[in-house]
């Protein structure tokens, strides 16, 4: 079977003034029906324009420059602007980070709903309304009916980010694309959601790509992981394999920084260093200047991503 | 939304009462009205009986009350002794001019930088925009007085296609001798186009320049970028989406600067010898008409409040988030 979604060498470059520099450096993976996926990363490491590349809105002056993105068997990489249009919002749908500033302010949850559906679907705005009220319903809004009549500032951030992913919802797409959907909201919220989105994904079949430095939240909602470093993805397997017994040295470091990894009353592991910026990352593995392995061929060649232990995928040359 | 007209109103009142006060205490220091009404020859003794009738030795606050008493029961602004008419009627019937001029000036306006300045802010780089921006900052350099004597060389001089001076064929717009209107003569029309296109210049720039930076601020949003996502065409992202957004932060300068077009009318009535409010004012200046200057002013600043007032339950209708904070 044909994957729904397959990435392969993706590069993504930004036109500055200075030149060109590299945000996404041949990224490569692919999503079958239904399936969910997390992509984590530190800020800056390319996993927001990955999400992007993918439904082509990277913000200017990005553009992709090499490597191709099937969608259901097509190359949609290089479809046109009016061919784009009919796959966002209605075959891959996308869910941002902050709800607070995603809605449009002056006008109404209703109305913005109603839109999305008329762009996709030849249908009535009546038969629109009823399956908006339908997805309100669907990601367990209270009292859907009137939040119809509501303007965005009269709802919490929560409530928000229901209503997007109802929208997201409504043309029953083949992918939503969340990113960073909790980073914004509050922790007992956070929850909810993350629940709420992976119920949704498995009741409707739906992909799902997940995209978050939160590595708690990714093992529990995916199946597959695939960890970004400055532009390129390091590893990348299943969550439960990569979560217990990583490869890469920088994973490692992730997962043993977070708190409930480590036996209480001993300090967390940190990760000396900071990524480097995508204008002066160093030559070879990228993450040498931070690696506790990190040897001579570590600074001249660049690892490539192949098949290490236990099924999973990584990009090192000491494992 | 009922309670937020209301409280505006009330607001646009006291607003109202501190122009009027102000404007009413400066008119002292403006010279002694029993001498621009008796000349030199009469005695102090007398001077001070007229004065006395006429209670300008009253309190200060005693006169203003009077004069407000007045204004708001009987309509009465004082007499103007160059007209030797009520100074309301005076404005009352120069209003016209300056209402159509000022109307035709925001119609030029309105008309142009909407979109001028959307075009200038969905393509940045392209010739016309290029074009608009350079000879928008001419625009805003060059004094009203000077784009309209080179207007009138241009159009009335040298090629002799539109009229120098004066409002042309007026017809009267309710039959009751009012409103004498030059907006439904096709000579009419003609004598408004100089006068307002000269007026706008000044306040044409700022419009498309402040709907460019408006509209490009409000592109770069996350709202407009979820609704790319959401597959909206171009037309709905940028006329429905972003063009609404942009419209709330215009339409508040808009309110202010219709209101100062009126003061600014003054110059384009001058060269233009437009029969209007701007060119009595200069009128009553010349001649120390003090009570109507005080008149003038008075009603000046009561447009600019009503039209200040109309814009902001405009606004409020757009702007929903002004619709709670008014109800609550």
């Amino acid at each position: 079977m044909p994957s729904l979604l397959e990435v392969r060498d993706l590069e993504v470059k930004f036109a500055l003034r200075s030149g060109d520099i590299t945000a996404i450096d041949g990224v490569s993976f692919q999503l079958d029906p239904g399936e969910r996926m997390g992509l984590v990363g530190e800020s800056g490491a390319g996993k927001s324009v990955t999400g992007f590349a993918i439904i082509n809105l990277i913000s200017k002056p990005g553009y992709i420059s090499r490597g191709s993105i099937h969608f259901e068997g097509k190359e949609i990489s290089a479809y046109p602007p009016d061919k784009m249009r009919k796959i966002r919002g209605n075959r891959i749908s996308m869910i941002f980070q902050d709800p607070m500033m995603t809605l449009n302010p002056v006008y109404t949850i209703g109305f913005q709903m109603i839109e999305t559906l008329k762009a996709h679907r030849n249908i009535s705005k009546s038969q629109a309304r009823a399956i908006a009220l339908e997805k309100l319903k669907l990601v367990q809004m209270p009292s859907p009916e009137k939040r119809l009549a509501q303007y965005p500032h009269e709802l919490s951030g929560g409530m928000r980010q229901r209503i997007i992913i109802a929208i997201s919802l409504l043309a029953d797409p083949a992918i939503i694309i969340a990113d960073e959907p909790t980073t914004a909201l509050d922790v007992t919220i956070q929850a909810e959601i993350m629940d709420l989105l992976q119920e949704l994904c498995e009741n409707e079949k739906m992909g799902l790509m997940l995209i978050t430095h939160d590595l708690g939240v990714v093992s529990q909602v995916t199946e597959k992981i695939a960890v970004m470093y400055a532009g390129k993805i390091i590893e990348y397997g299943p969550t439960e394999t990569v979560v217990h017994h990583p490869v890469h040295p920088y994973t490692i470091g992730l997962i043993g920084s977070i708190p409930g990894s480590i036996e209480p009353g001993k300090d967390l592991k940190q990760i000396p260093g900071m990524m480097p910026t995508l204008t002066n990352i160093p030559p070879g593995c990228a993450f040498n200047p931070r690696c506790e392995l990190a040897a001579d061929i570590c600074t001249q060649q660049t690892p490539v991503l192949e098949e290490k232990q236990n099924g999973i995928m990584a990009a090192c040359h000491m494992k | 939304m009922i309670a937020f007209i209301i409280r505006r109103i009330l607001q646009a009142v006291v607003v109202m009462l501190v122009i009027s006060l102000v404007v009413f205490a400066i008119k002292k220091e403006f010279g002694d009205p029993v001498r621009d009404l008796v000349g030199e020859r009469v005695t102090p003794e007398e001077r001070e009986q007229i004065a006395d009738k006429m209670g300008l030795n009253d309190p200060f606050l005693v006169q203003y009350g009077r004069f407000v008493k007045n204004a708001v029961t009987k309509g009465d602004l004082g007499r103007s002794f160059l007209y030797n008419k009520p100074n309301l009627e005076v404005i009352v019937s120069h209003a016209p001019a300056t209402i159509e001029l000022v109307l035709g000036t925001a119609f030029i306006i309105i008309v142009l930088s909407l979109p001028l300045g959307v075009y200038c802010a969905l393509k940045p780089r392209s010739w016309l925009s290029r074009f608009t921006m350079s000879f928008s900052t001419l625009g805003v350099s060059m004094p009203v007085f000077l784009t309209a004597i080179l207007l009138i060389y241009l159009f009335a001089v040298h090629w002799r296609i539109l009229p120098s001076y004066g409002r042309g064929e007026t017809v009267d717009l309710f039959g009751n001798g009012i409103w004498m209107t030059g907006l439904l003569t096709i000579d009419g029309l003609k004598h408004l186009i100089l006068p307002c296109i000269s007026l706008s210049t000044l306040m044409l720039p700022l419009f498309i320049r402040l709907i460019r930076s408006e509209m490009m601020e409000v592109l770069e949003t996350e709202y407009i970028k979820y609704a790319w996502a959401k597959g909206l065409s171009p037309r709905r992202v940028w006329l429905v989406h972003a063009f609404k957004n942009t419209l709330l932060p215009v339409i508040t300068v808009f309110g202010v600067q219709i209101g100062i077009m009126f003061a600014f009318t003054l110059l384009t009535e001058l060269v233009f010898q437009w029969p209007g409010m701007g060119f009595m004012f200069l009128e009553a200046v010349n001649r120390a008409d003090l009570s109507l200057l005080i008149a003038y002013l008075v009603v000046v600043a009561a447009l600019f409040v009503v039209v200040n007032t109309v814009v902001d339950i405009l606004y409020g209708f757009i702007n929903p988030t002004v619709r709670i904070a008014g109800t609550k």
